[in-house]
């Protein structure tokens, strides 16, 4: 398998995405689940919020002109809650969305973002808000994520972020998905199954 | 100290420790259907890998299945392309498929404790977040994404964080009318939609020891709800007793030899918790939602929160949710018209989830205007409650009688709300258009006040209609 790039930083604009609870029929409704691939996913990320019923755009932060290109969403806590549906990272991911900075994560999504190596960081309360009012007054600046400092950086100020560090080293050691590490040690696959009552 | 079930099973299961601290856990039992798997298919395709192990893996469909078109091709492509998908990748792989013929499909966590693939003791995995049903059994059974359905078919394990335990006693005796259902519905309000996240919850207590396995599917089927990965209750007499003489069991000398073992894996009376919570089973009542998450929910008698008396970020969830129920904060939730009734999903489409509501509709008939349907979890289930005639008794009191599948749950075949219709409805989410239309409300209530609602057409107390009250007050 090819190996994986070593995500240390991610660097780009921001869009805020406010509220607590964002479920993942919110980010990606089932409707749009019927597919084989997940290709083309990403235009139909948040579409009952971006959308009305005859496809007319909503007010709606992503719809907005000038956080259009951003990389890296804002979000409140328990982000991700509900599916364990993978069409939700994927639509973000193909939306473009590269690092989310949010209060809490449902632990499935955090999972299957983490394995797109699009890293889920949490921040407090006070950062959020900081970190909100400086992208809706400067839309146009970068924030820069970096997973060795374990900071987020918006001008001249840095401010703490959280990672499991689990995912942390995934993410530095280019071992994200775990795929071929999995793969690497068949012979303690087989012991474990071997011993089972059942297998 | 003692050890809990969860990590016996887990020690069991451990391949090694990962470079990142994780661990590589073995799955015993991989189940797949049509919406998460395609994908891992062809990505296994593209990196030249197989199924490790196809005799652990089986499949049904569920998710996208028409129930009330049972002829191919759907009227959906999109369907039909889905279901042709499946059929293709299980051939190829050697995978064991319940498809629509055999007389065994349904919803994918009715139909692993339905064959007896479902064990105590067991690791199972699947692409959907209520693989945790599976814990009724005494299995720890995660929901994943597909790229883990992925490592799954590929290695039969998945890189996994160990997990807290938090081990909830219901203690005392439910009050009638109050059901398996509003017992979740009550945790997960008073533990919050995130308060369960690190944490596998382990059921306990008199109550759970008195549920059938059924009902202990339905509250570990919502674990999920509450932000925990997995549930599950102990393995007790009740669980080897359902298991018994069903296909994917042992037999025969295998029988005893497995129930020596599964019996093995119950938690010690001494194992050390992360954290305990007791609940008195008397307080509970019959539980609704109000809002767009399944922690928002009251008794059938309370008045709705007011803003004020929430905090901070609940505040603004409930202030949201107000606004797409068209609910208004202090009323009470009794006497909300519904348009819809749903009695079916992965939570309550059991036997005895049809066999307790048509006992209430019957001589009854639902409210003119409102759509009622039921639909059975698996075919399995509906041939069950078919020769039982309670087909009939539904059909007579106004509900579509429909074929098996997640249906309405989730909308992702034909069967959905239209425009901010509201849903009276057995399923685990009440989410913004879950239920299949953007603007469409869902109140998630047990099957029998779903029945209660259906024949009044507003949300009420099942207990006054159908003359519960009498009982308690007996």
């Amino acid at each position: 398998m090819a190996a994986l790039e070593k995500i240390t930083k991610v660097t780009g604009r921001a869009v805020p995405v406010p509220g607590d609870d964002v479920d993942t029929d919110r980010i990606i409704p089932a409707r749009f689940m019927k597919c084989v691939t997940f290709d083309g996913l990403g235009e139909f990320a948040f579409y009952d919020v971006r959308y009305d019923g005859e496809g007319k755009k909503k007010p709606h932060p992503l719809n907005e002109k000038r956080f259009e290109g951003a990389t890296i969403m804002l979000v409140g806590s328990n982000f991700g809650c509900g599916s364990s549906r993978e069409h939700a990272p994927q639509s973000l991911h193909k939306f473009g969305v590269r690092a989310i900075i949010g209060l809490s994560y449902a632990e499935i999504f955090f999972g299957n973002a983490t394995t797109l190596g699009m890293p889920c960081v949490s921040v407090d309360k006070d950062t959020l808000h900081t970190l909100t009012q400086i992208v809706e007054s400067h839309p146009d600046k970068a924030l820069t994520i970096d997973l060795e400092k374990m900071t987020v950086t918006a001008g001249e100020n840095s401010y703490p972020i959280k990672l499991a560090e689990t995912a942390r080293e995934g993410l530095l050691a280019g071992e994200w998905d775990p795929l071929a590490l999995l793969l690497n040690k068949p012979e303690d696959i087989e012991t474990v199954a071997d011993r089972l009552h059942y297998v | 100290m003692g050890k809990t079930l969860f990590h016996k099973v887990w020690e069991d299961h451990a391949v090694r420790k990962l470079p990142n601290g994780q661990t590589q856990l073995f799955i015993g039992t991989h189940l797949i259907h049509e919406v998460t798997s395609p994908q891992a298919f062809g990505m296994l395709r593209d990196l030249g890998l197989t199924v490790k192990y196809p005799s652990r893996t089986f499949a049904t469909v569920d998710h996208i299945v028409p129930t009330n078109e049972l002829v191919e091709p759907y009227s959906d492509p999109l369907a039909q392309a889905m279901i042709e998908a499946l059929r293709k990748n299980t051939k190829e792989f050697g995978i064991t498929f319940f498809d629509t013929n055999t007389g065994k499909q349904g919803i994918v966590h009715i139909v692993g404790p339905e064959q007896g693939i479902t064990q105590p003791g067991t690791t199972i995995a699947c692409g959907d977040s209520h693989t945790a049903t599976h814990g009724a059994f005494g299995a720890i059974a995660f929901g994943i994404g597909t790229s883990q359905v992925r490592d799954v078919l590929a290695t039969q394990t998945m890189a996994l964080s160990p997990m807290k335990v938090r081990r909830i006693n219901v203690d005392g005796k439910l009050l009638p009318g109050v059901y398996a259902k509003d017992v979740i519905l009550h945790i997960i309000r008073l533990l919050g939609v995130n308060g369960g996240l690190g944490y596998a919850y382990e059921y306990g207590g008199e109550v759970f020891d008195n549920f059938s396995m059924e009902e202990r599917m339905t509250v570990c089927n919502m674990s999920i709800e509450g932000g925990a990965r997995c549930g599950y209750v102990n393995p007790d007499e009740k669980t080897f007793e359902y298991l018994k003489g069903r296909p994917y069991c042992p037999n025969g000398a295998k029988w005893e030899d497995a129930v020596k073992k599964w019996k093995s894996y119950a938690s010690d009376k001494d194992a050390e918790y992360d954290d305990v919570v007791n609940i008195k089973a008397e307080d509970i009542k019959p539980t609704v939602t109000w809002g767009i998450n399944p922690g928002q929910a009251v008794f059938i008698d309370e008045n709705l929160p007011l803003l004020e008396e929430l905090e901070g970020s609940d505040r603004a969830t409930a202030a949201e949710a107000y606004e797409h129920m068209s609910l208004t904060p202090g009323q009470p939730i009794r006497g909300t018209k519904i348009d819809v009734a749903f009695v079916g999903s992965c939570t309550n489409g059991r036997m005895s989830d049809l066999e307790e509501t048509a006992k209430y509709l019957k001589g009854r008939h639902v409210a003119p205007g409102v759509t009622a349907i039921c639909v059975p979890g698996s075919q399995v289930v509906a041939q069950i409650a078919e020769a039982k005639g309670l087909d009939k008794i539904f059909r007579e009191a106004g509900f579509e009688w429909r074929g098996a599948g997640c249906s309405m749950c989730l909308a992702m075949n034909p069967d959905k709300l239209k425009g901010n219709q509201l849903s009276a409805s057995s399923s685990n989410r009440n989410f913004k258009g879950r239920q299949g239309s953007p603007t469409g409300r869902t109140i998630l209530m047990s099957p029998v006040m779903v029945a209660a609602a259906a024949i009044t057409g507003e949300v009420c107390d099942a207990r006054e209609v159908f003359g519960f009250a009498e009982t308690v007050s007996a």
